[in-house]
């Protein structure tokens, strides 16, 4: 199962002929990422790596039966893209693209609320290394090869820092169900209780490591779906300790601008909702290891 | 990217934002001369990029000649301190020269990008003149929210319920609703994060004047706004940061004493997250981004060396889709390069580590390797330790 995408979803390129959306489409096609297709308009009817290329989303849609996208088009365009994946039915979108314009991420959240929430299309990112269900498929930039399967989620905004929990997890033997990336934008597509909703619902995920840092509502809310709706343990780790107020710190969203919203407060609103705080970077590994070692202990 | 206030009242007046007169100077001499265009008491405005600028001696009423020459060459020139600016303070190199107003009431008005709500909220509260978050500390009853629809825009029914929630005479709301929706709209056709007016005063001629305009605006949407991107003053920039953003590097100064060195925002914070709990100061916050490239990488240690403080430097690099040997043969080649002495602690991590490792520990050069991030933060908090 594992949430989002697996072996099975066709998948589509938006920006595929480009020289990025080119390399990363080749990684998760050698991955085994089921690629379909891709979209460049105006190069529609031709052929790129073995796959067909498109000139409508729609189009590309109709013709492959595409469920899942990745946006790799540049910042100026990436938000008309999206939309145009939502409008033509596809399921799940991941965008890549860093740098859209936060108004047109605001367009972009008020548009996809044009279609009934059952049929609405999940969307990740921008600006996040995309997901990946290890050993099925991968629909993002990340190295693929430093997941192990397993049936830990992982959600994070960060990308460099979700590849750091996934080797950490690697090498004490922990695999991962899904890893999910929501990305360091102040608007995002989904947000860290959105996934940590996904995971609770999917059979094959045990328990989740979400990775948030400074800024923003978002983990906070997230402790208190964990407390209200979850029975899987929750293991957080929020970036930005140090981090001074009013300073934004590389992520378009991570910056303390209220109450609420540095990487102490953060910690103690979700260690008051029962989530299990991971005191390092370097200790995301083990204490996921440790609460999956207790849970074992209770069965 | 934040701009002058004379500058978000001449973007704002364009909406239909009323302002008060006023001028822009240089000097002592230009700042009298502006006042005698304007006839009339003046108020000397100190230009910065900060906010609580009257409490540090940087707005001054003045009544004739002398004193708008005193008041200038107490100001230009001179760095204005502020409890917004940090103890480096911010350079004052230009005046505002405004005239004087006969305020009767004092309000507060803010937009923001609410990131609760994805949109777009105007804030407004009758104790205009204070900053907003001692506002919410000490009379949050007076706080009024509107939250915008971003598929119709703000309605001027909106506008009203805010003036009117503000208890103005329905004389001054027709005054009111149009400032408010011009602000709203220069927000939204700039691509504004933040706009705030305080005070928005009501004078007792029964004017309504914005008296302060603060704006700053979206960095990811300056492609398309680029007479906002041409207001940037680079006077007003850690200078350690306006270097790294001209390089395209994403760079923050702190006041530490380990210089960093990441790829990714995530892993940066966390880095300097781990040189605190070893009992470190980083001096910075440096994301490289995805590529980590041997030209980045150099530029990378050119952009952290300016600061005269870094005893030590910390490299932290996970190798996703490039490989660790290539980077370490980066770090190498900038060090070499660059001939830097200090000691670097290296920490490499994903594809092809173990041979990336090798070439550190080989290089002959004062390299230190480590492990883990623990490692690393530690190493590196030791090697500051035994420099200082």
């Amino acid at each position: 199962m594992a949430i989002f995408i697996n072996e099975k979803t066709p998948i589509l390129i938006q920006g595929f002929t480009g020289r990025i959306g080119t390399f990363h489409a080749q990684e998760m096609i050698d991955y085994g990422s089921n690629v379909v297709g891709g979209v460049t308009p105006g190069k529609g009817g031709t052929s790129h790596l073995g796959r067909p290329v498109f000139n409508t989303v729609k189009g590309a849609v109709d013709e492959t039966g595409a469920e899942a996208s990745i946006v790799f088009v540049p910042p100026p365009f990436a938000a008309d893209a999206i939309m145009e994946a939502a409008d033509a039915g596809i399921k799940y979108c991941v965008c890549i693209t860093d740098g859209i314009p936060a108004q047109d991420m605001i367009r972009v959240k008020r548009y996809m609320r044009r279609y009934k929430k059952e049929g609405r299309m999940v969307l990740t990112g921008p600006n996040c290394a995309g997901t990946i269900s290890p050993g099925k498929a991968m629909l993002g930039i990340m190295p693929g090869h430093i997941y192990l399967p397993g049936r830990v989620g992982i959600v994070g905004r960060s990308g460099t820092l979700g590849y750091e929990a996934a080797e950490q997890l690697k090498a004490l033997g922990i695999g991962v169900s899904t890893s999910v990336g929501i990305g360091g934008d102040p608007i995002n597509g989904s947000s860290h209780r959105d996934v940590l909703e996904a995971f609770e619902k999917d059979p094959e995920t045990d328990a989740v490591l979400m990775i948030g840092e400074i800024g923003g509502p978002q983990e906070a809310e997230a402790g208190v779906f964990a407390k209200e709706h979850m029975k899987k343990p929750v293991i957080a780790y929020i970036a930005g300790l140090s981090a001074p107020k009013g300073r934004r710190m590389g992520h378009a969203g991570a910056i303390v601008s209220a109450f609420g919203e540095s990487a102490a407060e953060k910690v103690e609103i979700l260690k008051g909702c029962g989530v299990t705080i991971a005191p390092t970077p370097s200790e995301m590994g083990s204490t996921v290891a440790q609460v999956l070692g207790q849970q074992r202990k209770v069965a | 990217m934040d701009i002058h206030e004379y500058q978000a009242k001449e973007l704002l007046t364009k909406f239909g934002v009323p302002i008060p007169r006023g001028g822009l100077a240089y000097s002592p001499e230009q700042a009298t001369y502006r006042a005698s265009e304007l006839g009339g008491p003046v108020v000397v405005k100190a230009q910065i990029h900060s906010g609580a600028r009257g409490k540090a001696g940087g707005v001054k009423l003045c009544r004739n000649e002398r004193e708008i020459e005193e008041a200038a060459e107490s100001m230009l020139g001179r760095k204005l301190v502020t409890h917004q600016t940090g103890p480096a303070g911010k350079l004052v190199s230009r005046l505002y020269i405004e005239e004087a107003t006969n305020i009767d009431r004092e309000i507060y008005l803010g937009f923001v990008m609410d990131r609760a709500s994805e949109r777009i909220v105007v804030v407004a509260s009758a104790a205009g003149g204070m900053d907003i978050e001692e506002i919410s500390a000490t009379q949050p009853d007076t706080i009024i929210r509107v939250t915008v629809d971003p598929a119709v825009g703000m309605q001027q029914f909106q506008a009203r319920e805010l003036a009117f929630g503000l208890g103005v005479d329905p004389d001054i709301v027709n005054k009111l609703v149009p400032a408010i929706m011009g602000c709203y709209r220069a927000f939204r056709d700039l691509d504004a994060m933040m706009v705030e007016i305080n005070p928005l005063v009501i004078t007792k001629e029964k004017q309504v004047l914005a008296l302060d305009a603060k704006m700053s605006f979206d960095e990811n949407a300056l492609f398309r706004r680029p007479h906002i991107a041409e207001l940037r003053d680079k006077s007003q920039e850690d200078p350690r940061e306006t270097y790294a953003s001209d390089r395209g590097l994403s760079y923050v100064g702190l006041d530490g004493d380990i210089g960093c060195i990441v790829n990714g925002a995530g892993l940066a914070m966390a880095t300097l997250d781990m040189i605190k709990l070893a009992g470190g100061e980083p001096a910075n916050f440096l994301d490289i981004g995805g590529g980590a490239s041997p030209e980045r990488v150099t530029k990378s240690f050119k952009a952290v060396l300016r600061d005269k403080n870094v005893r030590a430097i910390l490299v932290n690099v996970f190798a996703g889709i490039n490989r660790c040997d290539w980077v370490a043969k980066g770090v190498v080649d900038a060090v070499k390069e660059l001939d830097i002495k200090m000691p670097i602690v290296v920490r490499l991590a994903g594809t092809n580590v173990e041979e990336g490792r090798k070439i550190i520990d080989n290089s002959g050069l004062t390299v230190i390797s480590a492990e883990t991030l623990a490692d690393a933060a530690k190493k590196a908090v030791e090697a500051a330790k035994k420099a200082a």
